[in-house]
């Protein structure tokens, strides 16, 4: 019976990217939900957003009252996010309320009720048929009332009306210093409770999100990090992908005929993933490079993440080893996307990729190098988000190429990384300089390949004006 | 003497409750002593009429505005204390 019921609970979707995974399908349907958070925490714009994708995705109409900012410093706000709210209100879709109450021109004497307010948002929920309502920030009222034993009561009232109501609600709330919200608007919002969270880990704003309680269903119990960029607000659940992507048999070509030699099948697996790691210098690039282009070469979308050179350099680089990567970027196979890794968090570039991924739907990735974003956060981060971004590749049947940069006597930090994406790639493939004679000699060695067998000989090669050129005949 | 204003308030009401019969009462006690004859009181029932409450930033009931002579002020509750709601609607007796 319990059972039963958990699965009746009827749902909303949130129209928050991600949400909806970790509530299993949204908020509540027609229940108010608290939202709470310090100043700057993005609840404003969750609200926002979960009233505009309520009306542009799914079709239900929405009110939005406001205790704080004014219609059009509200509509102002959104309008970089692509939230039109002029629009939405000339469909009648939404319903801005702005309540402003200026204590200084009000007096109180004797008794009352907020019957007013109530009239204002029935009126609203009504005029529109709205299903959405959110409430941003009901406490302010605390500040322009009096008599909070009226505002408290009251406060109960609208909560419960609300819910006979049958919208789903949002409820903002600040977060109070020993409590979820400052005026303990918990105390009467008690089906669905959400933290925002906004700190700043090693100069790298982080935000987090935490559904602290929601009654009747379950729900993931992290804390999840999500971010605000132009589309809005988007939650990561780290842990939900599950193993259980398909595994194409399709062989395809590393880019270097006499590199596909070493592996038994002459050549790797589609949609598996490659890790290239190297000191300074040893071609870790050029070997991406020359897998980009194969990749070009099949007619297929490629996707280059560059946290080193800028386009054009790479471009005028890779030229010079006879790779026209010109060309395929005017004929809008080869996408390169160029950026440092310390200019965003983890979560960031992980948006990023996402976004490109399904803006370009690139059938090869290239991440240059994947050590520059293990430099931005702390390890147990960026383990999670290299399952994450190795998951999402390999769900999308992406082929996927890392390199990784290694230093000279492995250093604590540099171990723990490469034992992250090593046992996550599925081949690996090492390379080395060394001094011999006097001369530089570059030799290629595959550590491991999933599913098939590879060469055990170090391979040497040479950089010439056409790529890299194996000296010795490779040996499966 | 200064031509004298006539004062244009106006009492928010929704429905026929308690505090909105004291308060039409004690506004109208108070106006009769201090204002006769330079006063008028417009009702309105936000139950009738209820997109008038954004206008005037209605959330309490009742609410009293003066709306002339302004500033605009606001006072919310039955108008059962005198003394506050002289002071809030900065009435002098005329007598004076």
């Amino acid at each position: 019976m319990e059972k039963n019921q958990k699965e009746s609970l009827l749902k909303t979707p949130t129209g928050i990217n991600g949400l909806d995974e970790i509530t299993n399908g949204g908020f509540p349907k027609g229940r108010p939900v608290l939202i709470c958070g310090s100043a700057g925490c993005g609840k404003t714009l969750f609200a926002a957003q979960f009233l505009v994708r309520g009306i542009t995705d799914y079709n239900e109409p929405g009110v939005f009252m406001s205790f704080e900012e004014s219609e059009s410093d509200l509509t102002q706000n959104f309008k970089s996010l692509g939230f039109d709210f002029e629009k939405l209100q000339a469909e009648k879709k939404l319903h801005i309320d702005h309540v402003r109450i200026e204590r200084s021109e009000i007096e109180e004497t004797g008794e009352y009720d907020l019957e007013g307010l109530f009239i204002r948002l029935n009126y609203a929920i009504d005029s529109i048929g709205a299903k959405r309502v959110v409430l941003d920030t009901i406490e302010s009222l605390f500040s322009g009332i009096e008599n909070t034993t009226i505002l408290r009561s009251e406060i109960r009232r609208l909560f419960g009306w609300l819910k006979e109501k049958g919208v789903t609600a949002i409820i903002t709330g600040e977060r109070g210093e020993n409590s979820l919200t400052r005026q303990g608007l918990e105390e009467y919002v008690s089906d669905c409770v959400i933290l925002l969270d906004f700190r700043v880990i090693e100069q790298i704003a982080t935000r987090r999100l935490r559904v602290v309680k929601y009654r009747g269903s379950t729900h993931g119990t992290n804390e999840y990090p999500f971010l605000i960029d132009e589309y809005g607000i988007s939650v990561l659940p780290v842990t939900s992908l599950k193993l259980d992507y398909k595994s194409p048999t399709e062989i395809i070509t590393t880019g270097l005929p006499a590199l596909d030699q070493a592996f038994s099948e002459c050549g790797i697996y589609r949609a598996s993933s490659i890790l290239i790691t190297g000191n300074a210098g040893t071609s870790k690039t050029i070997l991406a490079a020359h897998f980009a282009w194969s990749s070009c070469e099949r007619k297929e979308r490629t996707l280059y993440f560059s946290f080193e050179e800028s386009p054009d350099q790479l471009v005028r680089n890779m030229a010079t080893i006879g790779i026209d990567f010109e060309k395929v970027i005017q004929s809008k196979l080869l996408h390169i996307h160029a950026s440092r890794p310390s200019l965003q968090g983890l979560e960031m570039h992980l948006m990023t990729l996402n976004r490109l991924l399904a803006e370009i739907k690139p059938r090869t990735v290239i991440i240059d190098p994947i050590s520059s974003l293990i430099s931005i956060g702390n390890n147990s981060e960026v383990r999670a988000m290299l399952i994450r971004l190795m998951d999402t590749l390999k769900i999308n049947q992406i082929n996927a190429l890392f390199t990784s940069l290694t230093h000279e006597g492995h250093s604590e930090n540099n171990f723990s990384i490469l034992d992250a994406v090593s046992s996550l790639a599925d081949t690996w493939i090492n390379l080395k300089n060394e001094e011999r004679n006097n001369e530089r000699v570059r030799s290629l060695l595959i550590v491991k390949s999933r599913g098939m067998g590879h060469s055990n000989n170090q391979q040497h090669f040479t950089i010439t004006g056409k790529g890299i050129h194996f000296t010795s005949p490779n040996k499966k | 003497m200064p031509k004298q204003e006539i004062w244009e308030l106006r009492l928010y009401i929704a429905g026929q409750t308690t505090n909105s019969i004291l308060a039409l009462e004690n506004i109208t006690k108070y106006c009769n002593q201090y204002l006769e004859g330079r006063y008028v009181i417009e009702v309105i029932d936000l139950l009738k009429n209820p997109q008038l409450a954004e206008g005037d930033q209605i959330f309490a009931i009742p609410t009293l505005v003066r709306k002339v002579p302004e500033p605009l002020r606001k006072i919310i509750g039955d108008l059962s204390n005198e003394e506050k709601v002289l002071v809030g609607l900065n009435i002098r007796p005329i007598a004076l």
